[in-house]
C-alpha cells in the first residue's frame, strides 16, 4: 500500500542489529570524538555501533559468550586489558571488545592493535580504524594512554594466535612491551584468561613457506569458519606497577601477570561444561 | 639607504606577501610592528606605510632589503608550492633561498626567524601512529623527491636552530589549511567541481582556516618561543568526505597497483591539485598532534571544519548561480 510500504530489508535489518539497548552502550561510552564522529585513530560511533551489533549476536548466540569479573575493569581512565591469544583470526579481541562495550558496570570502547599490513588493503584497514582498530605501533599505545583510552593487548602476539591445536591452552613466550607502557604510563593492567577460541578454528598445521610467500604471518590448516565453541572470558583484578629499576625486574612482571592469565584460563576451564 | 625604524616598534620582513597567509599575518601585524613585504613571484600592493618588493630569496638582491631596513624579525611563509615550477627551480628557490635568508639574518642581526614549514615533511605512510609529534622521523623524502625540499628547508632550520640560537627559530609545520585565497594542492583540489577519490581508502584529514593560521603565526610571533611546532586543530575528517563536504562531485580512481592513480595523474596533467607524489596523501593519513604548539602559546583556532568547508560549498554555488 502507497504510504505504508514495508520499511527497506537492510533498515530492518539494522534496527535488529542496532537495539536500543546497543544505542545506550555506546552513548555512554566516554569517548571524545570531533564534530564529524572521528577520532585521531579513525573511529566512527556510527560504524561501531553497527560492527557491535554484528558481533554482540555473534557474542551472545554463536559463541554462547559467558564473562566474569567484569567488574574489575574500571569504568574510566587508562587501562590496558592484557589476555591470552588463540584461534588463528582474532575472534578472542573482537569478543573481549563486546565485553567491555557492553560491561554493565561501565561500557568501554577498547582499542585492538590490528597488523601493519591492514592500512595498505583498500577498505579492511579504513574499516577496521572505524571499529576502533589501531596499528601495533609503541606511539599510537601512548599516546591512547594519554588519552584515558583502554586498549587490548596480546603479548604473545602471532606466536599465539597462530598456535596449533595440539599446543591449545600453552601460553606461548609474553612480550614486555605492554609492560613498559603500563610502568611509563601509570596504567592498570586487567588480566583477562579466555577460554573456547582455541576451540573456534583448530589448527593441525601451518604452512610455513606458502604464508612466507603470501606476506602472511601463518597459514593454518584448519576450518574455513569459526566453529561455535563456547566462549568463557574470566577478568582479574586489576594491578599497577611502578617503574622497575632493571629490565630484570620488567621480565619478572611480566610473568607474574602471565601467571594471573595462566590461573584465569584454569578457572575459566573449570567453569566451562562443554566445549560446543 | 638604511631607513630609521620607528622607536619601540620590531620591523619585521614577511616573505610569499602574495598569498593569502602572507596578506593575512601583514594585516594583522601592520600597526603593531613595521612590516617590509617581499614575494619571488611580483611586488605586492600593500597598504600605504608597508614596503614591498619583488625579490628572488636565493638571490643577491634579497641583501638589498636587509641593507635598506634595520629587521628585526622574518616571517618566511613564501615558497613555491610543490606543484610549481620545476625541482630545479623549486630546489633553489626554497633551499638554497631559505639558507640565503638565514644567513642574511645573521649577518644583519636579526632577532628572531619564525619558519613556515608543512605536514607534508612527515610523509604518508601506512605505518605512520597518529597524533605525530615533532620528533617523528621526516619521511616525505622517502615517499618522494618531489618534496625533498621541504624536507631540507627543515633540516636547515634545525641546524640554524641549535648552531645560532641568537636567531631564536620557529618552525611551524601545519596541517591542510584552506580558505579564500589559498592557492596550495588541496585548496585547488577543493574548489573544483570533480575530485579523485582513491577507491577504498578514506584517510582522516585536519584542515585549518587560513585566517586560524595567521593567528596561530602571530601568537608564535609574539611568544617567540623557538622550537618546532604542529599546528592542527582537534578535528578529524576522512577526505571523501571532506570533498563532499565542499560540495565537489567525488571521482573514484583506482587504487592498486599503488602505480595506477600515479600514472592516471600523470598522464591528465592533474599536478596542480592531485599531483601523482601526493598520492599517498590521499591514501595513508598524516595526523598531528598540535597540543604542544596550543600549550605554549595558547591558541585555539575559532573556525570548525564546517565553516572552513562552506567557504568551498558557496564558491561552487556562486559558480553554478546565473
Amino acid at each position: 500500500m502507497p504510504g505504508f510500504a514495508k520499511p527497506h530489508f537492510a533498515e530492518k535489518l539494522y534496527g535488529r542489529l542496532v537495539t536500543p539497548e546497543l544505542e545506550r552502550w555506546v552513548a555512554s561510552i566516554p569517548k571524545p570524538v570531533g564534530s564529524y564522529g572521528y577520532d585521531p585513530w579513525g573511529y566512527n560511533e556510527d560504524r561501531f555501533k553497527l560492527a557491535l551489533g554484528v558481533a554482540k549476536w555473534l557474542y551472545d548466540r554463536y559463541f554462547r559468550v559467558t564473562a566474569h569479573g567484569l567488574e574489575h575493569v574500571p569504568k574510566t581512565g587508562r587501562v590496558l586489558v592484557v589476555a591470552n591469544h588463540s584461534g588463528q583470526l582474532p575472534m578472542d579481541g573482537v569478543l573481549l571488545g563486546v565485553a567491555l562495550a557492553t560491561n554493565p558496570h561501565g561500557p568501554r570502547l577498547a582499542r585492538a592493535m590490528i597488523e601493519r599490513f591492514f592500512p595498505t588493503v583498500p577498505w579492511i584497514g579504513n574499516y577496521l580504524n572505524a571499529l576502533g582498530g589501531v596499528i601495533g605501533d609503541p606511539v599510537n599505545c601512548s599516546k591512547m594512554l594519554e588519552l584515558e583510552e583502554a586498549i587490548i593487548v596480546f603479548p604473545e602476539g602471532v606466536r599465539g594466535s597462530g598456535k596449533l591445536y595440539k599446543h591449545r591452552y600453552q601460553l606461548q613466550r609474553f612480550g614486555t612491551g605492554f609492560m613498559h607502557l603500563a610502568m611509563n604510563h601509570q596504567a592498570p593492567i586487567v588480566p583477562v584468561g579466555i577460554v573456547g577460541c582455541e576451540e573456534t578454528m583448530p589448527a593441525i598445521a601451518n604452512l610455513r613457506s606458502l604464508a612466507r610467500w603470501l606476506g602472511l604471518p601463518y597459514l593454518p590448516v584448519a576450518p574455513p569458519v569459526p566453529l561455535p565453541a563456547r566462549v568463557v572470558l574470566n577478568f582479574g583484578a586489576p594491578r599497577s606497577f611502578a617503574p622497575a629499576a632493571s629490565e630484570a625486574e620488567v621480565n619478572g612482571r611480566v610473568e607474574e601477570v602471565k601467571a594471573q592469565i595462566r590461573a584465569l584460563i584454569d578457572a575459566g576451564l573449570k567453569q566451562r561444561k562443554s566445549v560446543f | 639607504m638604511a631607513v630609521a625604524s620607528e622607536p619601540g616598534k620590531k620591523t619585521v620582513l614577511v616573505t610569499g606577501a602574495a598569498g593569502s597567509l602572507a596578506r593575512r599575518v601583514i594585516g594583522r601585524l601592520h600597526g603593531p610592528c613595521r612590516v617590509i613585504a617581499v614575494d619571488f613571484r611580483q611586488k605586492v600592493e600593500t597598504d600605504a606605510g608597508i614596503p614591498s618588493y619583488r625579490v628572488e630569496y636565493h638571490k643577491r638582491g634579497f641583501e638589498d632589503v636587509f641593507l635598506a631596513h634595520p629587521i628585526d624579525a622574518v616571517i618566511h611563509i613564501g615558497r613555491f608550492f610543490p606543484h610549481e615550477k620545476t625541482r630545479d627551480l623549486r630546489y633553489n628557490a626554497n633551499v638554497l633561498g631559505t639558507k640565503h635568508l638565514l644567513d642574511l639574518a645573521r649577518k644583519y642581526g636579526v632577532g628572531q626567524v619564525l619558519i613556515h614549514s608543512t605536514y607534508f615533511v612527515y610523509g604518508a605512510s601506512p605505518y605512520n601512529p597518529a597524533l605525530l609529534d615533532e620528533d617523528a622521523p621526516l619521511k616525505a623524502s622517502e615517499v618522494t623527491q618531489d618534496l625533498v625540499d621541504a624536507v631540507e628547508v627543515e633540516s636547515l632550520a634545525n641546524i640554524y636552530l641549535w648552531k645560532y640560537p641568537q636567531l631564536n627559530i620557529t618552525i611551524l609545520r601545519p596541517c591542510n589549511v584552506l580558505g579564500p585565497g589559498v592557492r596550495n594542492s588541496m585548496s585547488l583540489l577543493l574548489s573544483r567541481r570533480l575530485a579523485p577519490v582513491l577507491v577504498g581508502f578514506a584517510p582522516l584529514m585536519q584542515f585549518l582556516h587560513v585566517e586560524d593560521m595567521a593567528a596561530a603565526i602571530e601568537c608564535a610571533f609574539q611568544g617567540n618561543r623557538p622550537g618546532i611546532y604542529n599546528v592542527a586543530p582537534e578535528d578529524y575528517v576522512p577526505y571523501p568526505q571532506a570533498v563532499e563536504e565542499c560540495g565537489c562531485r567525488k571521482l573514484p580512481i583506482p587504487s592498486i597497483p599503488p602505480l595506477l592513480p600515479r600514472a592516471i595523474s600523470r598522464t591528465l596533467n592533474w599536478n596542480a591539485f592531485f599531483p601523482p607524489y601526493l598520492v599517498n596523501y590521499f591514501k595513508y593519513p598524516v595526523i598531528l598532534d598540535g597540543r604542544l604548539f596550543r600549550a605554549t602559546f595558547g591558541w585555539k583556532p575559532k573556525r570548525t571544519l564546517n565553516d572552513i568547508f562552506s567557504y568551498y560549498r558557496k564558491q561552487k554555488l556562486a559558480l553554478a548561480s546565473p
